[in-house]
């Protein structure tokens, strides 16, 4: 029997006081599964209740509860801590040449917080559940009967586990980098996942102290948010989305990671404009923190800050596009090999142009005060969430699948599952563009009966976007038992994590290797790995 | 596969079953153990750093009520634990210090001197809050004060249960990292080759010591 990281230690018991970061993320990305598996059936659901107006399988309150799970479970248990939780702590390590992240077992307790708040969460359900929407605005979520107190404390459990995996990962990155690999030559997904550190260690601390003093509403009446005892309700807004908005750039940021390792590998090409990339994802961290406001365009916010917002808002623009276009001029003339990772790279730039977009849009004054609550801004967002950050999570599972279990996935599969993910998720959200424009207000259990044929089209989209992800838990979870063996570096790769055996051996290297060049070197005669071993 | 080399690394990794240390020696790891606390501190700053946002919009907003409810405050007590905190902190460093050369029975005496004055705080924080508890000075809600009649008082007092409160559970987690330096002491686990923990203990005891620096003057005179 060979001795890597998932023979090295027998038992479950092994596994659950492991400090291997690979080991960690394995047990990340199971977890994250599951709760995806939940959130998942809680959109199937609420599309289901969707498909025709008036009661269609469950009433009001119901559909009230239903979307709040929906929304807090994807975005606190699901997308925040999938790629970098999952890929970020099986990678990161690997592609810094280190045996392992600077604090093991900070990490494995990062993950067990996770669990914990996740739980925490989660025992809502079987309590009165919560039907505040994952914003929690106040007044409302401070008099719900709902258990949202429990909602607000997993939550407020699972900012650690966020803030802790971001420290682990800036110290290792300072700390931690192999021999040569100096800061101009680290790969692009460290690049992003240092940017996303950042939001997560500066923004998530200001929503903990959100959520707990709205817990204290509940419990002891404080009344800071509320405006019955003198406190104010557009002030939560404020300090929410000081978080929340940060927090979309905690899930598109590591996202646009995996895309800038994954084009020039299929592209065969050095990525073009490697610092223009890596600064922006900088320059993206820095305006999150400053457009919080277009949150509150229509919530009684002054004109002029309005305004200001607004602008900032556009600005997010410009770093973005620097990096869409980077991707697409690596591309250009580029020998591109359309294998899976790839195809839901090319998925990434449709869905996530298009999410990015109507955020301009949205960003716009004069057509967000008319599209504001509508499914014009429930489409923007899933465009970029789903569209772009899960998408990008499909394309690193497919890219770093024969490292993280030695095994190839089936490429035919993996291509017909894409083609129903792509299309599913286009059916299923571009009518709530138009639904939108059109005046459906989000949140709503009811509908007027001229929106029947988008909704349903809608709804039909979720059963192909359902058909697409059960494919592939199937086939993916047949590779990793049964797929044919992958060797070291299946896809050419350059950078570090393909020099060393799939899946890799506990200490990550056999010897720590010596970085000697940038890891996008693919020319017409050959690739050039980063590391040698000394 | 299974080469001679590979199965050696399996079997002394799995006999000493630890998992190597990340770093390359003992200075790699005490220069990462700092920088992640001090990014461990900046959050803390960032998460009080909310409690002033909202404490400086009702302020601004109600400053008559702020200078009428302060004076509500016992000044002379808040005062005695601002001297009291800044004296712990002067222990703590003493006691790093003895630490770092190598002095045990002097580290034990200055952490045990912290550990005291962080009792007194809590102490006098006892006094203050049952005071209030008695006269109605209580969150929003619960305010049930006579003489301060001003309307929006019971905000002030949802900021300073709050403010002051999840101060103290800062105080509360120092003591216990306090307490378990002082048993590693004694079991000599520290000594001028090894203090990470008890460097970072003290770097976070200096943080909770300012915090409350800046809460004083903020909650108790300016008001
Ligand atoms: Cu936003």
């Amino acid at each position: 029997m060979e001795d890597n990281y998932l023979t090295h230690g027998k038992g479950l018991g092994s596994w659950l006081t492991t400090r291997d970061h690979k080991r960690i993320a394995v047990m990340y990305l199971f977890s994250v599964l599951t709760f995806f598996l939940l959130g998942g059936i809680f959109a199937l659901l609420l599309r289901l209740e969707l498909a025709s107006p008036g009661k269609t399988i469950m009433n009001a309150d119901t559909y009230n509860k239903v979307f709040t799970y929906h929304g807090a479970i994807m975005v606190f248990m699901v997308i925040i801590p999938a790629i970098p939780a999952v890929m970020g702590n099986f990678i990161l390590p690997l592609m810094l040449g280190a045996r392992d992240v600077a604090f093991p077992r900070l990490n494995l307790a990062s993950y067990y917080i996770y669990l914990a708040g996740a739980l925490v969460a989660a025992s809502a359900l079987f309590l009165r559940g919560a039907d505040t929407g994952w914003t929690f605005y106040t007044p409302y979520s401070i008099r719900t009967n709902t258990t949202a107190t429990i909602v607000l404390a997993g939550a407020f459990i699972m900012g650690f586990s966020s803030v802790l995996t971001g420290l682990n990962f800036i110290v290792s990155i300072h700390k931690l980098r192999a021999p040569g690999l100096s800061w101009s030559r680290l790969p692009l997904f460290l690049w992003s996942l240092y940017a996303t550190s950042i939001i997560q260690v500066l923004a998530t601390p200001v929503l903990a102290i959100t959520l707990l003093l709205l817990i204290f509403e509940r419990l002891f009446r404080t009344g800071i948010f509320d405006p019955a005892l003198g406190g104010d309700p557009v002030l939560f807004q404020h300090f929410f989305w000081f978080y929340s908005h940060p927090a979309v750039y905690i899930m598109i940021l590591p996202a646009m990671g995996v895309v800038s390792e994954v084009i020039p590998v299929f592209s065969r090409k050095p990525i073009f404009g490697y610092k223009a990339i890596a600064y922006s994802s900088f320059g993206i961290a820095l305006v999150a923190f400053l457009v919080w406001g277009h949150h509150l365009f229509v919530s009684g916010q002054s004109e002029l800050a309005n305004f200001v917002f607004s602008l900032l808002t556009m600005l997010v623009a410009v770093p973005t596009g620097v990096k869409v276009f980077s991707w697409v001029a690596t591309m250009y003339k580029g020998k591109i090999r359309l294998k899976t990772p790839m195809l839901y790279a090319f998925g990434f730039l449709q869905l996530f142009t298009i999410g990015g977009l109507t955020g301009v849009f949205l960003a716009t004054l004069a057509i967000n005060v008319h599209v504001t609550d509508t499914y014009f801004v429930v489409a923007h967002f899933h465009y970029v969430m789903v569209g772009g950050a899960i998408m990008s999570l499909m394309a690193g599972l497919h890219y770093w699948f024969p490292k993280f279990w030695g095994r190839m996935y089936p490429e035919r599969s993996g291509r017909i599952t894409f083609a129903l993910l792509i299309s599913g998720f286009n059916l299923t959200f571009f009518p709530q563009f138009i639904l939108g424009s059109r005046g459906m207000p989000r949140r709503y259990w009811d509908y007027l009966p001229e929106f029947t044929v988008l909704n349903r089209v809608s709804t039909v989209g979720s059963w192909l976007l359902a058909a697409g992800f059960f494919y592939a838990a199937f086939y993916l979870y047949r590779a990793m038992r049964h797929g044919e063996r992958a060797p070291a570096n299946p896809w050419e790769a350059n950078t570090l994590e393909w020099q060393t055996p799939s899946p890799p051996p506990h200490d990550n290297f056999p010897e720590i290797p010596v970085v000697t060049t940038w890891p996008y070197e693919y020319r017409e005669k050959g690739f050039f790995p980063q590391g040698m071993v000394p | 596969m299974m080469s001679a080399d590979v199965s050696d690394r399996a079997v002394t990794a799995a006999a000493s079953h630890e998992h190597e240390s990340p770093f390359a020696g003992p200075d790699e790891a005490f220069e990462a153990a700092k920088q992640g606390m001090w990014i461990f501190l900046v959050t803390e700053v960032l998460m009080f750093g909310g409690l002033f946002v909202a404490y400086g919009i009702f302020r601004g907003l109600h400053a008559d009520m702020f200078q009428e409810a302060h004076r509500y405050l016992a000044v002379s007590l808040g005062g005695t634990n601002t001297v009291v905190l800044i004296l712990s902190s002067l222990t703590m460093a003493l006691g790093v210090g003895a630490t770092q050369r190598g002095q045990r029975d002097r580290a034990l005496l200055f952490f045990g001197l912290t550990l005291l004055l962080a009792s007194c705080f809590l102490l006098v924080k006892y006094f203050e809050y049952s005071h209030k508890f008695h006269e109605g000075l209580l969150p929003g809600g619960y305010f049930r004060n006579e003489h301060l009649k001003h309307p929006k008082a019971p905000l002030f007092f949802s900021l300073y249960f709050v403010m002051t409160g999840l101060h103290l559970v800062h105080v509360l987690v120092g003591m216990g990292l306090i307490a378990w330096l002082l048993k590693r002491t004694v079991a000599r686990q520290f000594g001028p080759h090894y203090y990470t923990p008890v460097e970072l203990v003290g770097f976070y005891w200096h943080f909770v010591d300012m915090v409350w620096i800046y809460l004083f003057p903020l909650l108790y005179l300016v008001g």
